[in-house]
């Protein structure tokens, strides 16, 4: 076999760990997907009232704001999910298990990426039951064509790429898993001051750059768009953008700190 | 002259401006059991990570398993298995899932996979808990699994460090018993412990690591003799025997306190029966009488003990 092949089956086995123990500790992914479908049903159920007055100029009912929270709430989930790649890697490099790894004649980078494809595939699961419960409380796209919606697929798996890169980067730097989730932590709450929940132009003029120039608002920006047909703008290639610096940074950061060897 | 499975010339190791392993040599031929022993702290897990590719050398001409340590660390791996201090086992997963995700990773074809886990499974007596998440082990079943999944890839090269630190005597037992198999199918065992015994029962060779050098090396036997202290032992209740015996046997060392003499001795039956037959001739009885023969511990104290001179001048026996 070639080297290439002999590495793709090291990846191969290494995500197969990792999804198993998702399978068999589901309980993790689940607590995680509990925070955006909280936040869903309580901003719409709760605040949607007064929220849908807020948004639109005045006078949009529930549905719409809806319409309007649920690509933001999409973006919370991977943020969310995420958060259990940063923990998992932590626990993992914990454990004697990953220097077995290191004496062994494997890929030498077969661990880190079986995390970071198995929590990609964790976060796209994630989306379709956070999906799921928006659609059954009455999220309906705009007339999005097919390739609108495969762009806003392709946007969704980039974004989880990027913010798996920077929780496993967290996870890696993180002497337990207390301390990972305590510091991805933001990757939580940056949606929050974001404009999932109200447009950033009706936020107070001195937040607004913090809630415009972080990675959460261009990308839910741009799904807004190709889900509801609002404005996109330039958002499309700055969500991009983000995505491709964090998912670079995130892996320099994490692989440096793998190679740096045994803590 | 038989092959070298570990060599090391000059291994040097600092981490900030404190030295661990202070240029060392090591060598193990091939089908032996030599053992690193030391206390705590004295840089034997250091050697084992370094031989191991887990960490590098500061200085030093590595080979293992005929591989350059620094050219080609991916050959090395391929040659050995690692059991390492800590449990290097996945405890989220099944002891069996364990055993086969090694396989996976040995690359083997999945029915031999299959068929090494179940046997090493077997070997291990770890059947019944097959099917169980090791996290649930008790500390001598995660030390047998550990040392399975070292076994998968059939590493020719074995580093144990402190592979029964922990286990209670029984588990122990079980674990020499499983390293003595392992050498007897032709696999070289470097062993590190800080039970003296364990060394003696196992090693072919012994190096005692103190202050990041090699203190003594060589078989059990070879360390025993470097310190003397065969003797046998005295002890009298009454004083007035205690001080015939005393003029009545030559070359005693007294101890006036415990009424106890000390008579240099090899503990054979012959010496035995001439200090005996000196005693009653001289119508004296003992209270009591212990032969001491050297063990490993005294060598250990000797060399490793502050007190001491730690570095006994002998020269290095050749390697056979």
């Amino acid at each position: 076999m070639s080297s290439l092949s002999l590495a793709a089956r090291d990846w191969s086995t290494m995500l197969r760990r990792n999804l198993l123990h998702a399978r068999r500790y589901p309980s993790l992914t689940l607590n995680l997907l509990l925070t955006p479908v909280m936040l869903l049903l309580l901003f719409v159920y709760i605040f949607g009232d007064v929220m849908s007055a807020g948004i639109g100029g005045g006078g949009a009912d529930r549905s719409e704001y809806i319409a309007y929270i649920v690509p933001g709430i999409l973006m919370m989930t991977i943020g969310s999910t995420v958060i259990g790649a940063a923990v998992s890697v932590s626990t993992d490099m914990a454990e004697g298990l990953i220097a077995r790894f290191r004496t062994m004649a494997i890929h030498r980078g077969s661990v880190i990426i079986g995390h970071v494809v198995g929590s990609v595939l964790q976060v796209l699961a994630s989306l379709v039951l956070v999906g799921a419960v928006a659609v059954a409380i009455g999220f309906r796209s705009t007339g999005a064509t097919a390739v609108e919606w495969l762009a806003a697929f392709g946007l969704l798996a980039l974004f989880a790429l990027a913010l798996t890169w920077i929780a496993v980067g967290m996870g890696m730097a993180s002497p337990n898993a207390e301390a990972a989730s305590n510091m991805a932590m933001p990757l939580i709450l940056l949606p929050l001051i974001s404009s999932a929940f109200i447009p950033a132009d009706t936020m107070p003029g001195w937040f607004q750059p913090i809630a415009e120039y972080q990675p959460f608002t261009p990308a839910i920006e741009t799904l807004r768009g190709l889900l509801l047909g609002t404005e996109i703008g330039n958002n499309w290639w700055i969500a991009i953008a983000w995505c491709v610096g964090l998912s670079a940074l995130g892996y320099r950061w994490s692989m440096a700190l793998f190679n740096r060897g045994p803590k | 002259m038989t092959n070298l499975a570990i060599a090391a010339h000059g291994l040097r190791k600092s981490y900030g401006d404190k030295t661990v392993l202070d240029g060392i040599d090591l060598t193990v031929p091939e089908g032996t059991i030599f053992s690193l022993l030391g206390p705590n702290g004295a840089g034997k897990t250091t050697a084992v990570k370094i031989l191991s590719t887990l960490i590098t050398a500061d200085a030093g001409d590595l080979h293992v398993g005929g591989h350059d340590l620094a050219a080609d660390p991916q050959a090395v791996r391929a040659a050995i298995g690692v059991t390492g201090q800590f449990s290097a086992v996945d405890g989220l997963i099944t002891g069996e899932e364990n055993m086969l995700l090694m396989a996976d990773l040995h690359h083997l074809p999945k029915h031999e996979g299959q068929r090494t886990a179940a046997e090493l499974l077997e070997r291990f007596d770890l059947v019944d808990a097959a099917q169980k998440p090791a996290s649930t082990y008790s500390g001598g079943m995660k030390r047998r699994l550990d040392i399975a999944m070292t076994l998968v890839g059939g590493p020719r090269i074995i580093f144990l460090d402190e592979p029964t630190t922990g286990l209670d005597p029984r588990s122990r037992h079980n674990m020499w018993q499983i390293i003595r198999e392992l050498v007897a199918d032709g696999v070289t065992v470097f062993l590190t412990t800080q039970y003296l015994e364990e060394a003696d029962e196992l090693a072919d060779r012994i190096a005692v690591l103190n202050n990041g050098k090699i203190a003594a090396e060589g078989t059990a036997e070879k360390l025993k003799r470097l310190i003397p202290g065969g003797h046998v032992r005295l002890r009298f209740a009454d004083p007035a025997a205690y001080q015939s015996a005393a003029s009545a046997l030559r070359e005693v060392t007294r101890d006036d306190e415990a009424l106890a003499l000390q008579i240099p001795s090899d503990g054979t039956q012959r010496e035995l029966r001439s200090i005996l037959d000196r005693l009653d001739s001289a119508g004296i009885e003992a209270d009591e009488l212990t032969v001491h023969t050297p063990d490993l511990d005294d060598v250990f104290f000797a060399l490793t003990g502050s007190t001491v001179p730690s570095q006994p001048n002998e020269p290095k026996e050749a390697v056979r």
